[in-house]
């Protein structure tokens, strides 16, 4: 009988699956989660969805208002621009997740190290993350790409690079807290060496803000990603990524408005959801966190 | 309070040396010759070594390093390869109309935002509370080179309000002292430029402070709601004041700490605003001048400026950290 008790309080506490139910019951984070799924179906199936080759050019139908036809219009080259925001979800995802976990990775690793170990080694990894977050981010991402040369690739390794501090703040904070208690000196006195302390013990602990912190990343990776691309410094033409499609939709705004209004809600809808989703995790995690 | 700020300034020193070190490396770290770099494929021989030697790229880097953070205390950092000018000489003149810029986009975004979330949070879940919600989060989903776009398109192309680019009109008597437009069309009393000179502010000072203004709506909001909860306001009310001077004597007064940090970070998220907002609507301040030195790689204008765009960052935080004391005189510095 006591076992059985025993179990079914073990069911009921298992804090990712209370955390899973709350999510469910908050409306933005749900509405974030479709987003993202939508999104993802769409990057996955898109030679399937798109009705048109997105790099196909054709000069009779250039700058097409929006029709049956092409139902978001065409742009200078005669593409299809519904084609092309279908193939830029692929970049924009691409980017966003491939920066965030390089991000995560490095952050993460510096963070423990910085947390766990102190000391001297604190120091020298604390003092330069505050020197990174002394540069407005995209500034600094701005100028890494500036010098390593205009390509999708350094675009997304800046935006990785400019988002390290973030993650190595919040597990050190998080380090830090657990650290003395108890449980962690009964673990060393146990006989635990540092790295069954750290992923056993600490890295757990510490999941929460973190889960939290890398979807609201993503979304501003992929802004940035845009903002980058937007300036000739991220993906290149011909490529369907949604800033880069603004750029070359300023040339003309005055004929043909609708090359530059759906790359840009294609941008809202997509950094939407990851937001919607951040916030619905921050109050399902940790209803203390609301306001960092 | 002295004594706390001389050591803030003290502490920012080891900061800046740091993000010199940073701009430093970054032109230098990189696989490569930057002199071949900047002059491109097709540079001769003698065009390469001229800039090598211009920029001292035959002495190991530590001596170049060290050259270089000597310059820079002296304030020299290095000449502009497109103009040959000093670059300090060029942040200097482009400076003021980024400064302006972001000045009026902050007022727009405190202005704005401030008494938006103010009226949301006395109206919880009224329909104003619920829509300024929504666009606070589509404010921090939007690119702010879209809405940029967006406004041009509407305000200046289809309704013909305001102008799409530039600081000034063609054809206006004005001569600039300060290069800050607006202060210097009224030292000379010049009222028609200074109506042109605001003309040509609106568009892109609304565009860079839409974003802002959204997030301290959002900050003003929560920050009011949770004030507004507490025992002392309800006292306030309960012994007769009225509504106006509990809300805006009682609660903001106790609200602001928070939307004082928020106003003070989009400072950061203003100034990488300020690269997009002055690339669209062709402002000629500091954040353009950047974008055109990245193209023209004119590396000794990219360091330059962006070591200036972080200590202006860096200096308009540790304001903003100073002056947690004026509101609120129980935060007390040691």
């Amino acid at each position: 009988m006591a076992e059985k008790n025993n179990k079914v309080l073990k069911k009921n506490s298992n804090p990712w699956l209370e955390a899973w139910r709350r999510l469910l019951k908050s409306k933005i984070g749900v509405a974030g989660m479709a987003i993202i799924v939508l999104l993802l179906l769409v990057a996955i199936f898109a030679p399937m969805l798109a009705p048109y080759d997105p790099y196909e050019q054709n000069i009779l139908s250039r700058y097409k208002s929006p029709s049956a036809q092409h139902i978001l219009g065409t742009d200078e080259m005669g593409r299809d621009i519904l084609s092309r925001i279908i193939y830029g979800s692929r970049i924009s995802l691409q980017v966003g997740l491939f920066a965030v976990l390089m991000a995560l990775v490095i952050g993460v690793g510096l963070g423990l190290i910085a947390g766990y170990y102190g000391g001297k080694l604190d120091m020298i990894i604390m003092r330069f993350m505050d020197i990174m977050l002394a540069f407005p981010s995209i500034l600094l991402a701005i100028g890494i790409v500036a010098i390593l040369g205009p390509q999708l690739k350094n675009a997304m390794l800046a935006i990785g690079i400019i988002n390290i501090p973030r993650f190595a703040r919040i597990i050190r904070s998080s380090i830090i807290s657990i650290k003395e208690s108890e449980y962690i000196s009964a673990a060393k006195a146990l006989g635990a060496g540092d790295a069954r302390i750290i992923f056993k013990h600490l890295l757990p602990n510490a999941m929460a803000p973190l889960i939290v912190q890398t979807t609201l990343s993503i979304a501003t990776a992929i802004l940035e990603a845009a903002a980058l691309s937007f300036l000739g410094l991220g993906a290149q033409p011909p490529s369907p990524e949604w800033g880069a499609m603004l750029s070359d939709a300023r040339s003309s705004l005055q004929k043909a408005p609708w090359v530059a209004t759906f790359p840009g809600l294609a941008i809202i809808f997509g950094v939407l959801g990851f937001n919607l989703l951040g916030d619905g995790l921050r109050d399902a995690l940790d209803p203390k966190m609301k306001n960092v | 309070m002295i004594n706390y700020i001389i050591k803030r300034l003290l502490a920012l020193i080891p900061i800046l040396i740091g993000v010199a070190v940073i701009v430093f490396l970054i032109v230098h770290l990189i696989p490569g010759d930057p002199a071949q770099t900047m002059l491109g494929e097709r540079a001769t021989d003698a065009a390469l070594a001229r800039l090598r030697e211009q920029m001292g790229l035959n002495d190991p880097l530590y001596i170049q390093f060290w050259r270089y953070i000597k310059d820079l205390l002296r304030g020299d950092m290095g000449r502009s390869i497109m103009s040959n000018n000093p670059v300090i000489t060029e942040l200097q003149a482009r400076f003021p109309a980024t400064l302006e810029l972001s000045f009026f986009a902050i007022i727009f975004a405190v202005g704005v935002g401030v008494p938006a979330g103010i009226f949301a949070s006395i109206n919880q879940n009224s329909w104003f509370d619920n829509l300024s919600m929504v666009i606070a989060l589509m404010g921090v989903s939007m690119p702010i080179f879209w809405l940029g776009l967006m406004f041009i398109w509407l305000f200046a192309v289809q309704l013909g309000w305001f102008p799409p680019s530039s600081r000034l009109g063609v054809g206006i008597d004005f001569t600039p002292i300060t290069n800050l437009y607006v202060v210097d069309s009224i030292i000379q009393l010049n009222f028609t430029a200074l109506v042109d000179i605001l003309h040509h502010l609106v568009l892109p000072a609304i565009a860079l402070g839409t974003i802002p203004m959204a997030i301290i709506a959002r900050m003003t909001r929560s920050s009011m709601l949770e004030v507004l909860r507490k025992d002392y306001i309800r006292t306030a009310f309960a012994k007769g004041l009225q509504r106006k001077v509990v809300i805006f004597k009682h609660a903001l007064k106790n609200a602001l700490v928070p939307i004082i940090t928020v106003v003070g970070l989009q400072f950061g998220v203003l100034l990488g605003g300020a690269v997009m907002t002055e690339t669209i609507f062709s402002w000629p301040g500091l954040g353009k001048y950047l974008v055109d030195a990245i193209y023209a790689r004119d590396f000794p204008v990219v360091q330059g400026g962006i070591l200036f765009f972080a200590t202006v960052f860096v200096l308009v935080n540790l304001i903003v950290d100073l002056s947690y004391a004026l509101v609120d005189p129980r935060i007390q510095y040691e």
